[in-house]
């Protein structure tokens, strides 16, 4: 088994501990702002998601247009994404947190999150029983590793920037909400 | 609980920091955030060590391919929890129960964890199945716009609504 470097494992953790700390102050770490989001009544955790994606986009295309870092990507294999998809729908909907919030909130003490965290050890092991099982029929529609602009033949940049209007409009949007539903004077 | 019970930062800041810290990532250590690989490198570390015969967990080691490793991502999954312990210090204790769970189900602890445990496992089987969660595709999958990532958060979030709303019913 291998166990990386003491380096590499402290940057590890000082992200971690940024990550987890940002998801409890973005107040994603709560039962009922996920549940909430799910439930279409509360639009933080959408919010914090489209705002990650949309600068992690933006910096993504910068850092690898100039060498920095490379892609790292999953290739699509439709049956899995597509059954894990529907796996994971129907779990979180029930536990009410991803598995990043999760953590962070069983870190932050909610008993059910640290529950929550139990049950996704359990998962895991869970999983490792079935895979063997059922590698072959999941990875058999090997579509290999590609990315939205080139399944369509198109450049990268608009969908960029698309990710970035939309990320605008959401903000643009929720601070003229009180103002567009406010009584007249 | 409110959300703005104790004070919380807009989720546009967060999510743009969020955004921050995965450039950070990459360009540091070359990987970006995820947080479902770690625990499947505990289960296969787990059964190694309490039943590593009976559970044949090499047999699934042979099968994915990949080496276990306490790795980057196992140390990020381990500060987490450090992180929004640290940030959430003063905030009165919450409740075993959620509010908005209580509301729909009762107020049953037993209930409640049995769903969180249940609900739990499934979604890691899920995460596991896709390689991957609401972090490692739907954020830093996404935002690479990776074909696999848009499709699994797609399938995700709409089976996610549609159950959210069968599960809490017309209200």
């Amino acid at each position: 088994m291998q166990i990386a470097s003491p380096g590499t494992l402290a940057a590890g953790l000082g992200s971690g501990i940024a990550f987890g700390a940002l998801l409890e102050k973005g107040g994603a770490a709560r039962y009922e702002a996920v549940e909430g989001q799910l439930l279409l009544r509360r639009p933080r955790v959408a919010r914090l998601m489209g705002s990650a994606i949309a600068t992690g986009a933006i910096g993504m295309h910068v850092l690898t247009r100039a060498g920095v870092t490379q892609p790292s990507i999953k290739p699509l294999h439709p049956r899995e994404q597509v059954a894990g998809g529907i796996l994971f729908g129907l779990g979180m909907a029930l536990l009410g947190y991803c598995p990043g919030t999760g953590v962070a909130a069983a870190g932050a003490g909610r008993r059910d999150a640290m529950v929550g965290v139990l049950g996704m050890l359990a998962g895991a092991i869970a999983f490792t029983q079935i895979y063997p099982r059922v590698k072959a029929r999941l990875e058999a529609d090997d579509r290999g590793v590609v990315t939205l602009p080139e399944a369509t033949r198109t450049p990268a940049w608009p969908w960029i920037a698309g990710l970035g209007a939309a990320a605008t409009g959401s903000l643009l949007h929720s601070r003229r909400g009180p103002e567009l539903t406010a009584a007249p004077a | 609980m409110s959300e703005r019970a104790t004070a919380v930062w807009s989720p546009f800041a967060a999510g743009a920091a969020l955004g921050a810290l995965e450039w950070f990532t990459f360009a540091t250590a070359g990987k970006g955030l995820g947080v479902t690989t770690p625990f499947e490198t505990a289960a296969v570390l787990a059964q190694r060590a309490l039943a590593p015969r009976r559970s044949r967990v090499e047999r699934f080691v042979q099968a994915r391919g990949e080496s276990p490793a306490i790795d980057w991502e196992f140390a990020l999954v381990a500060g987490i929890p450090i992180g929004s312990w640290l940030a959430s210090r003063g905030q009165p204790a919450a409740r075993a129960v959620p509010t908005l769970w209580a509301q729909r189900f009762g107020p049953s602890v037993a209930s409640r964890y049995a769903a969180a445990f249940a609900g739990g496992a499934l979604m890691m089987m899920g995460a596991r199945t896709a390689r991957g969660c609401t972090s490692g595709h739907a954020i830093t999958g996404t935002m690479q716009l990776a074909a696999s990532s848009w499709l699994f958060s797609t399938v995700m979030a709409g089976t996610a609504v549609v159950a959210a709303k069968l599960l809490f019913g017309r209200r």
